[in-house]
């Protein structure tokens, strides 16, 4: 490399360049702090994470889905409605607790993604793409607008009934609830059992195989049809539990709920890389942070916090086109 | 092997496609004049027609050019509300006269195009791409990026200002020649010429808008494009919830009123005609044939010579500009804008059509939709009382059957009449392979 006389001081400005972007950031996050002082920036940090960790539930089935059938099934969403009734009717009607209502509504959704996928998707396995997406959302208005009918779940708002007394922990004026400790824990247990399943067990190898290439897959001896099954069925499984927790959290429940959460946890999902897990829930994280950031500190916030989601999805696209964790495709000749 | 010329059509194709649009136009006209329609049908005719033209602008983007966008409602939008501002003007001058918005709009956009030439003209990215090989020899690329993205940054801050300046001046005689142009034309023809305007603002400002987002976003994959598109979609949502912070009038969640409501069923027709032919006429020039290779292979597109950026950001502002001019027709039909009629799942609906229809197909878009405001209302008519709530749950279940039967859609990638490619010119020269498939069969591509 030839020394000129121009390299250092080009340098040196380019570095004062970074320095200024640096400090910036670093002022424009203290001066957030000071706004309303680091109580109210941590509080909003943990109460980030609460909605983090409901969105990472939600988000690993899109990205499996995603990952193994390449279709955006817009049905998720609804399906984590169901989710929310199911575990509803068990505590309300049988007065279950906590642990059976959440498994019940997990096997609830299972069993009804497992039928989605058999009835609507399957056939359509070898017909182009698009039909299976419009198929998604013809899925998902029924599942919407079937359950608002009136001897169904009805269409009206339904306080939903906590099946644990709330307990309110003040650390050091951080107000941290046992919800949200028993949201971070049963996501974070889903999520190690899952990322066992995918990466060590049999099942989990048969999975990423068939999410590879399925012709091939299906030459080794694996069954695709039954592996696709059940990832639409762990999906589901996990899109069930955080539809528990998100109701335990945000305790109404009506049958359009589903909507902007899904797409929420979509967008995240699309944030990590899509296909990926722990993409997924990173990316889950960073957008139950963005919207419970944004609701504290801007002027107008929760009238604008959709915009802002869905603004730096824009953003990471334009840097990284294919997500934080994603891998780049090669297109071939 | 028998060799197949390709037959002179008897009856030129435009014949029959004449008198079935004039068929069509005048059962509309005769039905509502006599009373045989209710005024409620007939705007859901209308709408089925302005349905059309937002289906025909996606069919493009995605039919034609294989763009998956789920943000097309977001232009319908930008036309419904661009469109208003300027008629509602016209009338409460709430912008202070009675064109003042009619030219701030035009002003903006010419501004706007200047500004986007001037960078062209700037040669912004040959700048940038000159400086980084340079610098790249001295320093190392990351600190190079910092210089080049600097000099970027000033060059579009310095044709910003500029045409934010040229705006500034223009808009000023334009509105008073616009207002001097209005009083002194007759009421009726004054109107007429400012709905017009109108409609054509609301399309180009849409299709502005598509062509500034489609040139970055279209870089990325099918399903990140679809991704990024919906995203857009509601972003302009969530922006329309609240765009009384920025022009009061808008009143944000609170529904849009007091639009004139100037849209009839001849102004559906003629626009739908219009923009038909014109759609029809492009996709068979060379620009159309651009844009369906990039579809069919855009490597081999690249290849062949073709702008693939160029040509994927015609098409998504093209089809931006059917939205925004269907959008326009929305908003004076009702009179009343509310943001949720350009939800997401709203946005599905011109999607659900294409898919329906067939995609790439012209013929198949404007029957589906036909069938799609049918099925819809339909299901309200048959339903007995006290089943209203089961249309939405009949409407999945039909999707779902079309879907499962017919996968490629009603009419595949077929065409009707003279919507159908036209017969190449032949040289004397007998066209010897058999057509293999539908698409050979109708001859797109050429002999």
């Amino acid at each position: 490399m030839k020394s000129s006389t121009l390299a250092l001081p080009l340098r040196v400005i380019a570095w004062l360049v970074y320095g200024a972007l640096g400090l910036g950031i670093v002022y424009a996050l203290v001066a957030l702090v000071r706004l309303n002082g680091p109580v109210y920036f941590l509080q909003a940090v943990v109460d980030g994470l609460k909605l983090g960790f409901v969105y990472a539930l939600i988000a690993l089935g899109y990205t499996m889905v995603y990952g193994i059938v390449r279709l955006i099934n817009f049905a998720h969403g609804d399906v984590f409605m169901v989710g929310a009734f199911a575990s509803f009717y068990a505590i309300t009607e049988y007065g279950w607790g906590f642990v059976p209502a959440i498994l019940f509504a997990m096997l609830t959704c299972l069993l009804l993604n497992v039928v989605i996928e058999r009835v609507a998707y399957k056939p359509l396995r070898n017909a182009p793409r698009i039909a299976a997406l419009i198929t998604a959302i013809g899925v998902s208005f029924f599942l919407e607008y079937f359950t608002a009918l009136k001897f169904v779940f009805s269409a009206d708002f339904i306080t939903y009934k906590r099946p644990f007394e709330v307990v309110v922990w003040n650390i050091g004026g951080v107000l941290i609830t046992n919800i949200t400790v028993i949201i971070i824990v049963v996501t974070v247990f889903l999520l190690l059992l899952l990322q066992y399943i995918v990466t060590k067990t049999k099942i989990g190898k048969a999975m990423r195989a068939t999410s590879l290439d399925k012709p091939a897959a299906r030459l080794m001896g694996i069954n695709v049809d039954a592996i696709i099954s059940l990832t639409f069925a762990m999906g589901a499984a996990l899109a069930g539990a955080g539809g528990v927790l998100y109701a335990i959290a945000f305790p109404q429940i009506w049958t359009f709920m589903g909507l902007m959460p899904g797409l929420k946890a979509f967008v995240a999902a699309v944030l990590g890389g899509i296909g990926n897990i722990p993409g997924a829930f990173v990316g889950s994280l960073l957008m139950g942070e963005i919207d419970v950031l944004v609701v504290s500190f801007l002027p107008m916030g929760s009238r604008l916090r959709d915009l802002f989601a869905f603004f730096v999805l824009i953003l990471v696209f334009l840097i990284k086109p294919t997500g934080i964790f994603g891998e780049p495709q090669v297109e071939k000749v | 092997m028998q060799t197949t010329m390709p037959r002179k059509r008897l009856i030129p194709t435009w014949i029959p496609t004449l008198l079935v649009a004039i068929a069509v136009y005048l059962l509309v006209a005769y039905a509502k004049q006599t009373d045989r329609i209710s005024v409620y049908w007939h705007q859901v005719i209308q709408l089925a027609g302005l349905t059309a033209i937002t289906g025909l602008g996606l069919n493009l983007i995605y039919g034609f050019n294989g763009q998956f966008s789920l943000g097309h409602v977001g232009f319908y939008a930008i036309g419904a509300y661009g469109s208003a501002l300027i008629t509602k003007d016209l009338l409460t001058k709430w912008s202070g006269t009675n064109v003042g918005a009619l030219a701030w709009m035009i002003a903006g956009q010419i501004g706007l195009v200047l500004v986007l030439m001037l960078i062209g003209r700037l040669r912004v990215g040959q700048i940038r791409k000159g400086l980084a090989a340079r610098l790249e020899t001295l320093i190392k690329p990351h600190e190079a990026w910092v210089f080049t993205t600097l000099v970027t940054l000033i060059l579009v801050a310095f044709a910003l200002a500029l045409g934010v300046g040229f705006v500034w001046l223009a808009q000023k005689p334009l509105a008073a020649g616009l207002g001097s142009l209005i009083t002194k034309l007759p009421e009726v023809a004054a109107q007429n010429v400012i709905f017009v305007l109108a409609l054509l603002n609301g399309g180009t400002l849409a299709a502005l808008v598509a062509y500034l987002i489609g040139l970055p976003l279209l870089r990325l994959g099918s399903d990140y494009f679809g991704i990024a598109t919906l995203g857009f979609a509601i972003m302009m949502y969530t922006g329309l919830q609240n765009s009384d912070l920025i022009i009061p009038t808008m009143k944000g969640a609170r529904g849009m009123v007091g639009i004139p409501r100037w849209t009839t069923w001849g102004w559906v027709f003629g626009v739908l005609v219009v923009l038909v032919i014109a759609m029809r006429n492009m996709l068979y020039s060379s620009h159309g044939r651009a844009i369906v290779s990039v579809r069919e292979d855009e490597i081999a597109a690249k290849m062949m010579g073709i702008d693939v950026a160029q040509s994927k950001a015609l098409a998504f502002a093209i089809g931006g500009f059917f939205a925004g001019v269907a959008g326009g027709l929305y908003a004076h039909l009702y009179g009343f804008l509310h943001p949720s009629s350009f939800s997401m799942v709203k946005g599905f609906d011109p999607l659900i059509i294409i898919v329906f229809g067939g995609l790439g197909s012209m013929t198949g878009t404007i029957v589906a939709s036909a069938l799609f405001a049918l099925i819809i209302e339909g299901l309200r008519v048959l339903l007995p009382q006290g089943f209203e709530d089961w249309r939405f749950v009949i409407y999945p279940v039909l999707l779902l059957l079309i879907m499962l039967l017919r996968p490629q859609g009603l009419l595949g990638t077929n065409e009707w009449g003279w919507l159908r490619p036209p017969i190449p010119p032949m040289k004397g020269v007998p066209v010897s392979s058999k057509p293999s498939t539908a698409r050979a069969e109708s001859g797109e591509g050429g002999a």
